[in-house]
């Protein structure tokens, strides 16, 4: 068994202040989310604020759950996860949209 | 004392692994919802004007206000494995607790919001629902299933912050073992517990027969191990939470954004 000490250091410690400024972030950009929504921007309109979405996603991610701070081993998880459902839903759309 | 300490066996303790399963329960989690999310995107494209429509009739104030609330629950939610990564407990049960009323609010918010809809006899199936075009149905189907299964998710979430609140607060008795290798040839002697200052506090009875084992309870307190284990816990109740968030910063625009 590992020792406790060595483990801990395993994770790095993350200071509370950048976990406020992720979060400050975020409401910004939920902000930005309704402010796109009402530019009228038809069907770009939906692009824009999934775009926000996945760019929040990313922070969360990263910051919240600690991905950044994790190995690549988590890290290419997650991108081959993310990556079969965007493979799942962009090419089922694609047929949708084409037949 | 201390090397007794050293001597006591832990249970497996691992929390690359633990970490690394919770991440494979949650990309399950993420292709139920991603199963859903592809059904809207092609409802969406197929029924654009009464999504639109459906769109409108939901109130975007408190949509966002739910974003925001969530938002800030992840926050204190990742503040509360930062405090007792610190060793911070009692800070870490006060932001578990935050955030178990954010969640609160969350569904408080929801609840409103659902009865609301379903006052005025918006809900699956009802009569007044069926009448209109099957756009705006499947628009509120998925607006129903969608948001309900994440706010069961919601519920579930606060069940575990109060399991975790519980394991913080808990104090159990600690329990050191001494194995028969450090017990050998005591036969004819016997056991002192003394002070820090020499003076013997308790003395045992002179010992008869060979001894399998030795055990020194200490009570009420929180061990390292008791420790570590709810670190990684917390970390795993807090990578749910925030997937739970993810969803919900999708879901929020998909739902109230898309009418204008």
């Amino acid at each position: 068994m590992a020792h406790p000490k060595e483990v801990r250091q395993e994770h790095q410690l993350i200071s509370y202040g950048t976990y406020i400024m992720v979060w400050l972030a975020l409401l910004m950009l939920t902000g930005l989310t309704v402010t796109a929504a009402g530019l009228n921007l038809k069907s770009f309109a939906i692009i824009a604020v999934i775009f926000i979405a996945g760019f929040k996603s990313v922070l969360v991610l990263n910051y919240f759950m600690h991905l950044k701070y994790e190995s690549a081993l988590f890290r290419n998880m997650v991108f081959m996860a993310v990556f079969t459902l965007v493979i799942i839903i962009g090419l089922t759309f694609t047929d949708i949209s084409f037949r | 004392m201390n090397q007794a300490a050293e001597l006591t066996v832990g249970r497996h303790y691992d929390p690359i692994g633990a970490r690394l399963g919770m991440w494979l329960f949650l990309f399950t989690e993420l292709l139920l919802f991603g199963g859903m999310f592809l059904l809207y995107a092609i409802y969406l494209h197929r029924y654009p004007q009464e999504f639109h429509y459906g769109s409108s009739q939901l109130n975007q104030f408190v949509g966002a206000m739910n974003t925001i609330i969530l938002l800030t629950s992840s926050l204190s939610m990742v503040l509360a494995v930062a405090s007792l990564q610190r060793h911070k407990r009692n800070l870490a049960i006060l932001f578990l607790t935050v955030t178990f009323f954010l969640g609160a609010a969350f569904l408080v918010n929801k609840y409103f919001e659902w009865g609301h809809k379903i006052s005025h006899g918006i809900y699956p199936g009802s009569p007044e629902l069926m009448q209109q075009p099957k756009g705006e149905i499947l628009f509120y189907g998925l607006y129903y299933t969608m948001t309900g299964l994440h706010g069961l998710h919601v519920v579930v979430g606060m069940v575990i912050m109060l399991f975790l609140i519980y394991f913080l607060i808990k104090k159990s008795d600690k329990v050191l073992n001494l194995t028969p290798h450090h017990l050998q040839n005591l036969i004819g002697k016997k056991l002192l517990l003394s002070d820090e200052k020499g003076q013997t506090i308790w003395k045992s009875e002179r010992i008869v027969r060979e001894m399998q084992g030795l055990e020194v309870v200490v009570k009420g307190v929180v061990s390292e191990e008791q420790m570590r284990f709810n670190e990684v816990k917390l970390e795993n109740s807090g990578l749910y939470w925030h997937l739970v968030d993810i969803i919900w910063i999708f879901l929020f625009p998909l739902f109230y954004l898309i009418s204008m």
